[in-house]
């Protein structure tokens, strides 16, 4: 098939960093070989041909010639740069935040070709002038499962009893829901997760029962919060399920109110960042965005 | 450490040195190093005053965040300059570039560094709000925006407007368009699509 010292990708850009005075480093997601990291030469000068072709957030075709330690970027054509999401505060911040999650969650070279249709389908929805912050947990929610890590929301994770309408908990620790009755067993307990990650959890005395407190070993000073369990109530857990098995244009159809909204946020966010184990830094700037300004909201 | 142990001690110290620098390695830092040794005293200490006086005298410009040796820097101080412009850039060194197009007789403000949610940084670790303060007395007309057009540079733009416009001050940003000496058949769609909605009659 062709040259086997070069070969054509669709890639997502994710990340750039700059190497020496004129190139580039860039973190690309593909569809064929998961995400990789290849060297744009030259892409720092102003009439580079490759320059605004492998932006972050552009979607393109890539030609890469193999190279012996970082393969190089010879062609890259745009195929959608997402001007629409470029060209909004907001969104743009959502278009970041999914990258990060997707450039911490993946390996490189790991291929997961559902992975990179969800990122495209997400990309493409946080285009279209309505999109809301709902796009967003869609995606986190889809990432999960096609990251082997999809919440288990139909049963109890412990006691396997099918759910009732009540007010369950959600246990990142667990993966899962919990019935109100399994999770008073757990924070009885303590730390539900110490036996997998015994060595980096230190248990506060004086922190509350059920929060424990997790220090990165490469992050000296930065403690996160690490709460095991949160309430779900019943239409989140519901939602939560309807979006689990359906697509963007089902899931838009669901009109969800803002205290709704936020309960999701939590509950998807603190399992991400159980699951990571660090803090997903692009959402200090997504709350910064939420604060109103009112009269010059998000949107406009 | 270890690299330079069998080296007497003044000369690892400076190798050591040499060595943090980027883009030199522990061969080029020995290099340096022992070229240091052979030359004439006056030209090291030359050297090591440079080196020294760059520290010290260099400070932020207490008005628009440039880097200069005074309290104000120089384009600061020129009554001549017009002050009601304010040029919004990421670091000093942009502003070179600026100068020498010799089109732009406003003042500057550097913001020394852009917002890049995924590396954490945010407003308030930028000269923001040292921006807004210089807008409050009302003698600053228009703000020129000449952030990098990349996505980090786009998003400290559009953030700046975003805080800018309520308080009634024109808001411009650089245009975004064709580099002299580019190919229309390499473009990348972003600055074609610009290029052709920002066209210019003749």
């Amino acid at each position: 098939m062709g040259d086997p010292r070069s070969y054509q990708t669709e890639s997502i850009v994710i990340k750039q960093t700059k190497l020496g005075e004129f190139d580039k480093i860039i973190t690309f997601y593909t569809p064929e070989f998961g995400k990789l990291k290849a060297v744009a030469k030259g892409a720092c000068r102003p009439v580079s041909k490759l320059g605004g072709n492998v932006e972050p957030l552009t979607y393109n075709l890539m030609l890469l010639a193999k190279g012996r330690n970082l393969d190089i970027v010879t062609q890259s054509q745009t195929i959608d740069a997402f001007l629409a999401l470029k060209s909004d505060l907001w969104r743009m911040a959502c278009g970041l935040y999914i990258l990060e999650l997707i450039d911490s969650f993946t390996m490189e070279k790991s291929e997961n070709r559902p992975l990179f249709d969800l990122l495209l389908d997400t990309l493409h929805q946080l285009c279209q002038a309505d999109s809301t912050e709902l796009v967003l947990r869609y995606f986190e929610l889809h990432l999960l499962h096609y990251l082997g890590y999809r919440p288990q929301l139909r049963r109890c994770v412990m006691c396997n009893s099918p759910l009732k309408p009540v007010v369950n908990f959600f246990s990142s620790s667990q993966g899962g829901v919990l019935c109100p009755y399994c999770n008073s067993k757990e924070s009885r307990h303590g730390e539900p997760f110490a036996s997998c990650h015994s060595e980096h959890v230190s248990q506060r005395p004086e922190q509350s029962e059920g929060e424990e407190f997790y220090r990165a070993h490469d992050r000296p000073g930065e403690a996160i919060s690490l709460k095991s369990s949160y309430p779900l109530s019943v239409n989140a857990l519901k939602i939560l399920r309807l979006w689990q098995d359906c697509d963007y244009t089902t899931a838009r159809r669901v009109k969800v109110k803002s205290e709704l909204s936020s309960e999701l946020e939590q509950v998807l966010q603190g399992y991400i960042v159980y699951l990571l184990q660090q803090k997903v830094k692009s959402v200090a700037w997504l709350e910064e965005l939420k604060k109103p300004l009112d009269n010059h909201g998000r949107g406009d | 450490m270890r690299k330079f142990v069998s080296l007497a001690k003044p000369v690892a110290r400076l190798a050591e040195e040499f060595n943090k620098l980027p883009g030199i390695g522990p061969k080029n830092a020995q290099r340096l190093t022992y070229y240091l040794l052979r030359s004439p005293d006056e030209e090291a200490k030359a050297l090591a005053e440079a080196i020294w006086a760059l520290k010290e005298k260099i400070k932020l410009c207490s008005v628009c965040f440039n880097i200069t040796d005074q309290d104000t820097c120089s384009i600061c101080q020129d009554k001549e300059r017009d002050h009601s412009k304010i040029c919004v850039v990421e670091k000093p060194s942009d502003i070179l570039p600026l100068e020498r197009t010799g089109k732009y007789n406003g003042v500057y403000h550097v913001l020394h560094g852009t917002i890049s949610p995924a590396q954490g940084v945010a407003a308030e670790q930028l000269k923001v709000k040292e921006l807004l303060y210089r807008l409050q007395d009302g003698s600053v007309t228009e703000v020129i925006v000449a952030t990098n057009p990349n996505l980090e540079g786009e998003t400290t733009a559009m953030y700046l407007q975003r805080i800018i416009m309520p308080l009634g001050i024109r808001i411009s940003r650089l245009a975004r368009g064709l580099p002299f000496g580019a190919d229309l058949e390499y473009a990348d769609d972003v600055t074609l699509g610009q290029a052709l909605d920002h066209r210019q009659e003749f």
